[in-house]
């Protein structure tokens, strides 16, 4: 177990004209389970494998606790991956596939034993040992190469994409499994993912990447509740957060926002934060299931309200929620509401926002302002 | 015409061409092992078209009295010495040109090819001039040397093919659990390239077993067995040996071959069946 240090880590290709890893800051306390979120072609794997030694940093340093490992080959490291692709060797059999690694450190042959059933019983693949790789199903081989990556007890545990071959449901139940598992086993993690579905449902916390840069760093709780970006808040949350440009006026009793075919006035505890912005143009944010249909839905604690009014122009029933799309002016808002709700399509509705849910963000660094 | 028909005419035209492949191959290998032990008088008589009395005369002769056991000696260490020559050359660059990015990479690969369109007989004189000064004239070891020369650019480009087709994310696997990058190519790399190597490996050995010009030119008491063969039928007997002769010589040249092939075709199959299932 140990805390893993990444400063102002790089990595260029072609000569500096790919920058995938562009200066990153980020300590993985001992122990934790963070989440490297971001779009495809960000720079996740890159940092990954900077953790592991397979890739060389271009510049920046790599620290496991006081020790600088930037330049140590990935043998020296005592860590394990997870491939996204699992890389189970396929010319050996599953059991010969757990106790390699174990072979390679030169444990004894009752050790290498003891432990391989340990594991495979673990994770449910004591009756697979038996055969090779091709025989396996793909959910069947990524616990093998999870069987492998956690029989060496390794400092530090990487996994990238772990679950993205796997179908729908049986990614749902490896989730759980394997945040159970690095609970149990309490070994540092860095787990790459691009599904923010995994990355909130099973990280201590999280980092959002953009570009090779990160943009966010904190518990699931906080990058949802209180992302610092348009980029953080949309890309967390399904559906996506509804963003609406608005000019903030003033007039006698404090700040309006003021919208295509709406108004919003606000209480005066927005004033400070607002001041530098009046007259000019921001970028309203509110995630759907922060909002309420006057009549149809209710949320419980809101309490400074505003409303806006809209046409409904289509439904999607989901079973589980409702989400009804609105017009306001010539925008749409997506209002998720719980349940199926039976909502008539082109009747007018009246959108009620909840002020302490409401985001505003700078429409010219997309940074957030509230 | 009804389906079932159709089906059975198809199967018809079917097994005939898989026939008239497996005749064209198999009937002159059987003709040449018939007369290659015919008697004489069986073999110049128009009424017999297959012999009846055979001899072993021929062949012995031809292996015992002119030199052809030990030219078949000569043949394996050849083959076998090219096959260790153009794999220790060759599987570093194909391993190179498969899971490497360097400059000029497709340069490099194209003058690889570039080079097998160099005509030998060109090359035949300085060759032998080289050699003699090399004191390579006239040694096994120079003719497989030769040879590599020649299967060097195929076992790069196969190899580099075979490289390619192994997952660069395995061997890094074999590295994350412990294994150095030469340790994790010994033990993750090779182990499934191996069918593949093995095939190469049987493409070179098969290649330096039927080539005669270079073996004739570069040796003369060291001859391989196709070289020591052209020899004895054309040179030294100072004309054209007869026919029964040429029959022997044929067996005695097909068949180590085709043992070689056909236990190494057996070994790959096996192999083959591990590694992609
Ligand atoms: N070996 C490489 N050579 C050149 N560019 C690369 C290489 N590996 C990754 N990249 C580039 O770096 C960027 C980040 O890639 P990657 O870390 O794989 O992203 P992610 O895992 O987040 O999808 C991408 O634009 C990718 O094309
Ligand atoms: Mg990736």
């Amino acid at each position: 177990m140990v805390e893993v240090r990444l400063e102002n880590l790089k990595k260029y290709f072609d000569k500096g004209r790919v920058k995938a890893v562009d200066g990153i800051d980020l300590t993985i306390k001992d122990g934790e389970f963070l989440v490297l979120l971001g779009p495809s072609g960000c720079g996740k794997t890159t940092t990954l494998r900077m953790i592991s030694g397979l890739e060389l940093p271009t510049d920046g340093k790599i620290y496991f606790g006081d020790k600088d490992v930037t330049y140590l080959p990935p043998k020296d490291r005592n860590i394990s991956m997870v491939f996204q692709s699992y890389a189970v060797w396929p010319h050996m059999k599953v059991y010969d596939n757990i106790a390699f690694p174990l072979k390679i450190k030169k444990y004894p042959k009752d050790e290498i034993d003891k432990r391989v059933k340990w594991v495979a019983e673990l994770l449910q693949i004591e009756e697979l040992l038996d055969r090779y790789p091709a025989q396996l199903s793909g959910g069947q081989r990524q616990r093998v190469a999870v069987a492998r990556a956690i029989v060496v007890e390794p400092d530090v545990l990487l996994m990238d994409e772990p679950l993205s071959n796997l179908d729908a449901k049986l990614r749902v139940m490896m989730r759980a499994e394997i945040k159970k598992l690095q609970t149990k086993l309490k070994v540092t993690t860095v787990y790459v993912t691009h599904d923010q579905v995994e990355a909130m449902t099973m990280g201590d916390r999280i980092a959002v990447m953009k570009q090779g840069k990160l943009l966010q760093v904190g518990p699931p709780a906080e990058v949802y509740l209180k992302p610092n970006s348009i980029f953080v808040a949309t890309f967390i949350g399904a559906p996506e957060m509804n963003l609406l440009d608005v000019t903030v006026k003033e007039d006698e009793k404090g700040l309006i926002l003021e919208g295509e075919s709406f108004e919003i006035p606000l209480p005066e505890d927005f004033t400070p934060l607002l001041k530098d912005y009046v007259n000019k143009t921001v970028i309203m944010g509110i995630r759907p299931e922060h909002l309420i249909v006057e009549g149809i839905s209710e949320i419980l604690h809101v309490k400074r309200r505003a409303k806006i009014e809209g046409v409904v122009d289509f439904v999607e029933a989901l079973g589980t929620d409702t989400i009804v799309h609105a017009k306001v002016g010539e925008k749409i808002i997506k209002i998720k509401l719980a349940g199926n709700v039976n909502v008539p399509i082109r009747e007018k509705i009246k959108i009620i926002v909840d002020l302490d849910t409401m985001h505003i963000f700078d429409k010219q660094n997309e940074k957030a302002i509230i | 015409m009804n389906d079932e028909t159709k089906y059975m005419l198809k199967q018809l035209a079917f097994y005939t061409f898989i026939f008239v492949v497996v005749a064209w191959i198999v009937v002159p290998l059987i003709v040449a092992t018939l007369y290659a032990f015919a008697a004489p008088k069986d073999y110049y008589d128009p009424n017999k078209v297959i012999p009846l009395h055979f001899t072993a005369k021929y062949v012995k002769t031809i292996l015992i009295h002119l030199g052809a056991w030990e030219a078949i000696k000569n043949s394996v260490v050849v083959a076998l010495l090219t096959i260790a020559i153009s794999f220790t050359l060759g599987i570093p660059a194909g391993y190179a040109i498969a899971k490497f990015i360097f400059p000029a990479k497709d340069t490099i690969k194209l003058s690889i090819v570039a080079l097998r369109m160099f005509p030998i007989p060109v090359m035949a004189i300085p060759l032998v001039i080289l050699y003699i000064r090399l004191n390579l004239i006239d040694t096994r070891l120079g003719v497989a040397l030769a040879h590599t020369a020649m299967a060097l650019p195929f076992v790069v480009l196969i190899t580099s093919s075979i490289f390619a087709g192994v997952a660069t994310e395995l061997e890094e696997a074999g590295m994350v659990f412990g294994l150095t990058r030469l340790g994790s190519f010994l033990k993750i790399t090779l182990p499934l390239a191996l069918p593949g190597l093995a095939a190469a490996a049987m493409f070179t050995f098969v290649m330096s077993w039927n080539e005669v010009f270079v073996a004739s030119v570069l040796t003369l008491s060291h001859r391989t067995l196709p070289a020591q063969i052209l020899s004895i039928m054309a040179g030294s007997s100072g004309g054209a040996a007869p026919d029964y002769y040429k029959f022997a010589a044929a067996f005695i040249m097909t068949l180590p071959a085709m043992l070689f092939v056909f236990f190494a075709r057996k070994y790959l199959i096996t192999m083959w069946g591990i590694s992609l299932k």
